[in-house]
């Protein structure tokens, strides 16, 4: 049978595209039931154990009941942008798997401005969390979104500042030529991936600080969530929302760390690279599943930050870490790099070297200078009327 | 450019606009699945006025919902635009920095020093005037 030769790409890219998709959705179902069984054991309590094996129907009965449940909407929403909201929030989670390599030849997209693509894509959830919030029509959720764009447009800055840190370290670009090679750009994943061999965590550790905290605020989770801060909020910015339209959301929240865990091992842990005998599409998951718990602890062990000390920790904390990585980075390189402009894996240790205490010295200074009470809040006054009982009585 | 890079250039990003058509249209799915079960009647709709009334803990809400944005985020904003149109110039610079650099020295790396110094000082200037403060 001969096919069109479109029309063979088309449908070849269909499938492909709608088994990875789907293999995000179903990883994402998993890892839910993974979080609320590692958050009990943190918390010493036992987590879902009901439906099945070691609970895990649980992600089954959970999308059952979500999507059998009444779906409300509040006289006061925005209908349209109320219902698209999930939807364009769901969008740059998907689309960030589309570019990253999980081997060699395991490719979606081979984007030649892959890491760009990344951090554009990534930025649409600020827009998705401020639509549903303001589509709502309520006010926890208008200050949930309102909190939300401020902390994620603030960590994007030190974000995007260790990207370029890192891009520092990736080797030159391979030009195109006329036989129609497109030529590598080193913002291509594939050129990141191919330049750690020695990874980026170890050659620059103050990068990956930076974007891990960078990161971990963008997917909104506790040490960073003052965008649905419970106590405070109602729920922030999904406040109003209920059924499957909260389900779509949920599937967006716990997908975030899931991508940003596939981001992190592809910028700083080597990627697709690890020994022979086990495949690397092995490797790739294997790191990302690391990095995934590691996330997780973290998640379990620090209590919700302020949002005045968020805010702090971005603008004065990781903004000035990451220029000062960038600048330290390129000098060295200015000193280290070959007569070409690469640098030898030798110099890559050196660099770890210098590194290494750089980091431990920086984040010291940075704790003594933000740290221990510099930014408590002055004493709150009490108002009249909240003694007003007291004196009742 | 050649026409097998043209090719080449339509077939990275054909995929990515299949990816991102099935991306919108898998959740799209989920939420037509949930309405197709409402209309079966497995879904129920049973709208009141208490249930349609947005969520407040007990009260009639205040106000409307348009709540006045507090001063603060602007100056967010503002800082976010300024250090976020200096990343875009970083990029660049950053990738090439290697093979730039073996080109034409320190000028590369002082040149960019010089920017960043200028916009490092304006973020001490924000600090000390307290702009990086939250309330």
């Amino acid at each position: 049978m001969d096919l069109p030769e479109w029309l063979a790409f088309g449908m070849a890219g269909f499938t492909l595209a709608f088994i990875v998709i789907n293999a995000m959705i179903m990883s994402t179902a998993l890892y839910t039931w993974f979080e609320r069984r590692a958050l009990g054991r943190f918390q010493v309590r036992l987590g879902p154990n009901r439906w099945g094996p070691f609970g895990l129907l649980q992600p089954l009965a959970d999308i059952i009941k979500l999507i059998t449940k009444e779906d409300t909407i509040p006289d006061e929403a925005d209908r349209p942008a109320f219902t698209v909201a999930p939807v364009v929030l769901l969008l740059p989670m998907l689309l960030v798997v589309a570019v990253v390599p999980f081997g060699e030849d395991s490719f979606l997209g081979r984007l030649n401005v892959g890491i760009l693509f990344i951090v554009g894509v990534t930025s649409i959830s600020t827009i998705a969390i401020f639509v549903g919030g303001w589509a709502s029509g309520n006010k926890y959720a208008m200050l949930g979104a309102m909190r939300g764009v401020a902390m994620l447009i603030s960590y994007e800055v030190p974000m995007a500042l260790a990207i370029a840190g890192v891009l520092l370290l990736v080797g030159p670009a391979l030009p195109a030529d006329a036989e129609g090679f497109a030529g590598i750009s080193s913002l291509a994943l594939s050129k990141i991936v191919e330049s750690q061999v020695l990874p980026f965590l170890l050659v620059s550790p103050l990068a990956f600080l930076v974007f891990v905290a960078a990161a971990s605020a963008e997917m909104s989770r506790t040490p960073f969530d003052q965008i649905e801060a419970e106590s405070e909020l109602g729920s922030g910015y999904h406040t109003e929302y209920s059924g499957i339209k909260f389900a779509v959301f949920q599937l967006a929240e716990f997908m975030a760390p899931i991508v940003t865990s596939i981001i992190i091992v592809t910028l700083f842990l080597g990627g697709t690279r690890g020994f022979s005998p086990v495949p690397e599409q092995i490797w790739f998951i294997l790191k990302v599943f690391v990095v995934i718990f590691l996330l997780l602890w973290v998640r379990a062990t620090w209590p919700r930050l302020r949002i005045d000390q968020i805010m702090a920790f971005a603008w004065k904390g990781l903004f000035g870490l990451a220029i000062l990585n960038l600048f330290v980075v390129a000098t060295e390189i200015e000193f280290l790099r070959t007569s070409d402009g690469t640098l030898s894996t030798g110099s890559l240790w050196l660099m770890a070297a210098i590194n290494w205490p750089v980091t431990l010295v920086s984040v010291v200074v940075l704790a003594r200078l933000l740290g221990h009470g510099r930014m408590d809040r002055p004493e709150p006054s009490p108002s009249p009327l909240a003694n007003m009982y007291a004196e009742a009585e | 450019m050649s026409e097998t890079l043209l090719d080449d250039y339509f077939r990275r990003y054909g995929l990515i606009a299949i990816f991102a058509a099935i991306a919108v249209g898998v959740p799209t799915g989920m939420l037509m699945m949930s309405w197709m079960l409402s209309l079966m009647g497995i879904r129920p709709h049973v709208p009141t006025a208490v249930k349609r009334s947005i969520y407040e803990c007990g009260f009639e809400t205040l106000g409307g919902r348009w709540t006045r944005f507090n001063f603060r985020y602007y100056g967010i904003a503002l800082l976010f635009v300024v250090f976020d149109v200096e990343v875009v110039f970083l990029f660049p610079w950053a990738a090439t920095f290697g093979a730039m650099s073996a080109e034409f020295g320190a000028f590369v790396l002082l040149e960019m020093a010089a920017f960043i110094g200028i916009l490092v000082v304006g973020w001490l200037h924000a600090w000390r005037k307290g702009s990086l403060e939250w309330g």
